[in-house]
C-alpha cells in the first residue's frame, strides 16, 4: 500500500531522514519506535507533504506522492494526526471534526456517529471549544478529526504522549479497533512497548536510519529493542 | 445637545469607513499573519476606478462599484500572488517592506497613470437628508453606517459559520496542520485577500462620497488610521476592527469640533498609545499563547 524506498529529507540544516526504506501493507498496523530525534516524525510530515524529499520517493497506492502536495496527500486517502494533536482550539469539536472532512463533499452525518460511538465523551462536548478540552479528550478529537477524511491509511504520531497509562491503554484499543474497521496505521511511537504490541510489522529508526525491523512479537523480544527501549 | 449628536453621528459615519478598511486589514493579519500596508492604496485605486466609471463612462452608482469591487478583488489577489506568495516563509520584516514597496508601487503607478492633480469625485451621489427634531442626517452618513454594519455582519456569519470560514480560522490557528487536513492554504489566503480588497472597493466609493477627491496618495492617511484602528480594537478580531473603526472615528470628529483640527490626529494617536499602554493586545485582542 504504501512504499517509502530511500527517503532522505533536510529538516533545516540537518539531513534528519538518512536514507530510509520501508512498507506498509494493506490493513496492518506498522509502527516506527525510536527515540526523540531519530526522525520520525519529519518521516511522517514528508509522507504528508509537509516537508519535501531530497531524494526517494514515496509510494502509495501505484502513485508517486513525494511531489504532490500536502492537500492532494490527503485526497489520496492519507490522512495525518499529528504530534501534539494540534487540534484547532478556538473552534468547536464539531467544526474540527467538520474540519477533517473538508475535502469531502458528502454527507458526514454517518461518520460523525461513528466518531461518537468511538469516542462517546466528544458527543458530550461537540459544542465545546477544542482548546477547553483534556489532554486525553484533544487526543480522541484529533483522531476523531483524521478518521472524518474516512482515510485508507492513518499516519498517528505520538498518540500516547502526555497521556495517564490509562488513557494511553484506551487510546491503543480504539486504535486496534479503528484498524479491524479496514484502515491501514502507521504509528509512530516513543512508548515502544505499547506500539509493538499492537504492531503487525515494525521498524526501528535511530538519528534518520532503519537499524532493525521484524514484525511485533519478534521486536518486543529482540536483546536490542529490550535493551534500548524497553528498559529491560 | 444637538450639535454634540449631529458630531457623534458624523464620527460615526467615518468610523464606519474607518471600520470597513480596517477589516481588510484584520483579516488579512489574522489569516496570513502579515500587515498589508498596501491595502490602503488599495482604497485608492477603487477610487480612480469608481472615479472613471462614474465621470467618464457616465454608469450608473451601482455598476461603477460592482466594477470597483471586482478589479479591486482582482488586485488584491494578483498582488498577493506576486509579491507576498513568494514570501510565505520569509521574516515578517521582508514581507511588511515587501507590502511597503508595493504600496510605493501603486502610488507611483497611479501617478504615471492618472497625474497627481486632484480629480474631483462627483460630487452629491447620494442626496437629502433625515430630519429628526433639530437634527437633519444626511443619507449618505446613514447609508455608510448602515453598509458598515451589514458588512461586520455578514463577514461575521460567513467566518463562524461556512466551510471556508472555518478553513481560514484553521489557518489563522495552525496552518499546518490546515494542511494536514487537506486545506489549500494559498487559495484560502487568497479568498481572505480578495473579501478584503473587495471591502476596500466599498470604502472607496463612501470616503470619496464624503471627502470627494481623487490623487494617488488618497489611501495613505485612511489606511494608517484604519490600521490604527485595528490595533486599536485588536488585530485579527472583526468586532474588534468595528468597535476599533467606530471609536477611531468618533474620537476624530468629536476632537476636531471641540479640541483642535490641526491636533485631532495627534490626539487620536495618543489615545491608541494609551489603549496600547494598557491593553497591549487592543480593546478585543486575545492574548497571544505561547507554544510549549
Amino acid at each position: 500500500m504504501l512504499e517509502v524506498k530511500d527517503l532522505k529529507v533536510n529538516y533545516g540544516m540537518i539531513q534528519a531522514v538518512k536514507g530510509i526504506n520501508f512498507k506498509v501493507n494493506d490493513g496492518n498496523i506498522v509502527a516506527l519506535i525510536g527515540a526523540n530525534g531519530a526522525g520520525k516524525t519529519t518521516t511522517m510530515h514528508t509522507i504528508s507533504g509537509l516537508l519535501k524529499a531530497n531524494e526517494g520517493s514515496i509510494v502509495f497506492d501505484d502513485i508517486d506522492i513525494s511531489k504532490i502536495s500536502a492537500n492532494k496527500i490527503v485526497s489520496n486517502g492519507i490522512i495525518q494526526c499529528p504530534e501534539g494533536r494540534r487540534v484547532f482550539a478556538q473552534q468547536t469539536v464539531e467544526e474540527n471534526l467538520k474540519l477533517g472532512a473538508y475535502l469531502r463533499k458528502d454527507s458526514l452525518e454517518e461518520d460523525l456517529n461513528y466518531v461518537f460511538d468511538l469516542f462517546p465523551r466528544l458527543k458530550e462536548r461537540r459544542k465545546q471549544l477544542a482548546g477547553t478540552l483534556s489532554g486525553g479528550e484533544q487526543q480522541m478529537l484529533a483522531m476523531g478529526r483524521a478518521l472524518m477524511s474516512k482515510p485508507k491509511l492513518l499516519l498517528l504520531d505520538e498518540p500516547s504522549m502526555g497521556l495517564s497509562p490509562l488513557l494511553v491503554k484506551e487510546i491503543f484499543s480504539i486504535i486496534k479497533e479503528i484498524n479491524s474497521q479496514g484502515v491501514t496505521v502507521l504509528l509512530v511511537e516513543q512508548n515502544a512497548k505499547m506500539a509493538l504490541d499492537i504492531a503487525d510489522y515494525a521498524y526501528v529508526i535511530e538519528t534518520g536510519k532503519i537499524v532493525l525491523e521484524g514484525t511485533g512479537k519478534e521486536l518486543v523480544s529482540s536483546e536490542k529493542v529490550q535493551k534500548a527501549y524497553l528498559g529491560g | 445637545m444637538s450639535e454634540f449628536l449631529s458630531y457623534l453621528i458624523n464620527g460615526l459615519s467615518l468610523g464606519s469607513v474607518y471600520a470597513i478598511i480596517a477589516l481588510g486589514y484584520t483579516m488579512v493579519y489574522g489569516i496570513a499573519k502579515m500587515l498589508n500596508f498596501a491595502h490602503g492604496d488599495v482604497i485608492m485605486v477603487g477610487a480612480f476606478i469608481i472615479y472613471f466609471c462614474l465621470s467618464k463612462f457616465n454608469l450608473p452608482i451601482i455598476v461603477s462599484l460592482l466594477a470597483g469591487i471586482l478589479l479591486c478583488t482582482i488586485l488584491g489577489v494578483v498582488v498577493e500572488r506576486l509579491a507576498y506568495k513568494p514570501l510565505r516563509s520569509a521574516s515578517s520584516l521582508s514581507v511588511l517592506i515587501t507590502a511597503i514597496g508595493v504600496s510605493y508601487f501603486l502610488q507611483n503607478s497611479a501617478q504615471i497613470l492618472w497625474g497627481s492633480a486632484p480629480k474631483m469625485f462627483p460630487a452629491n451621489l447620494i442626496e437629502g437628508s433625515l430630519k429628526v427634531g433639530e437634527l437633519s442626517i444626511p443619507y449618505l452618513t446613514l447609508i455608510t453606517i448602515a453598509v458598515c454594519l451589514i458588512i461586520v455582519v455578514a463577514l461575521q456569519w460567513f467566518i463562524n459559520n461556512t466551510k471556508i470560514g472555518s478553513a481560514m480560522r484553521a489557518c489563522s490557528e495552525d496552518k499546518d496542520a490546515a494542511r494536514l487536513m487537506g486545506i489549500n492554504v494559498d487559495t484560502t489566503i487568497s479568498i481572505t485577500f480578495a473579501i478584503g480588497s473587495g471591502l476596500a472597493a466599498i470604502a472607496s466609493l463612501l470616503l470619496c462620497s464624503a471627502y470627494p477627491s481623487v490623487s494617488p496618495t488618497l489611501g495613505s492617511m485612511p489606511g494608517i488610521k484604519a490600521f490604527t484602528a485595528a490595533v486599536f480594537g485588536g488585530i485579527g478580531s472583526i468586532p474588534g476592527a468595528f468597535i476599533g473603526g467606530l471609536l477611531l472615528g468618533i474620537i476624530e470628529i468629536l476632537s476636531k469640533a471641540y479640541i483642535s483640527t490641526q491636533l485631532s490626529d495627534a490626539i487620536v494617536f495618543s489615545v491608541l498609545i494609551i489603549v496600547l499602554l494598557i491593553k497591549p493586545t487592543g480593546i478585543l485582542g486575545k492574548k497571544i499563547k505561547e507554544k510549549v
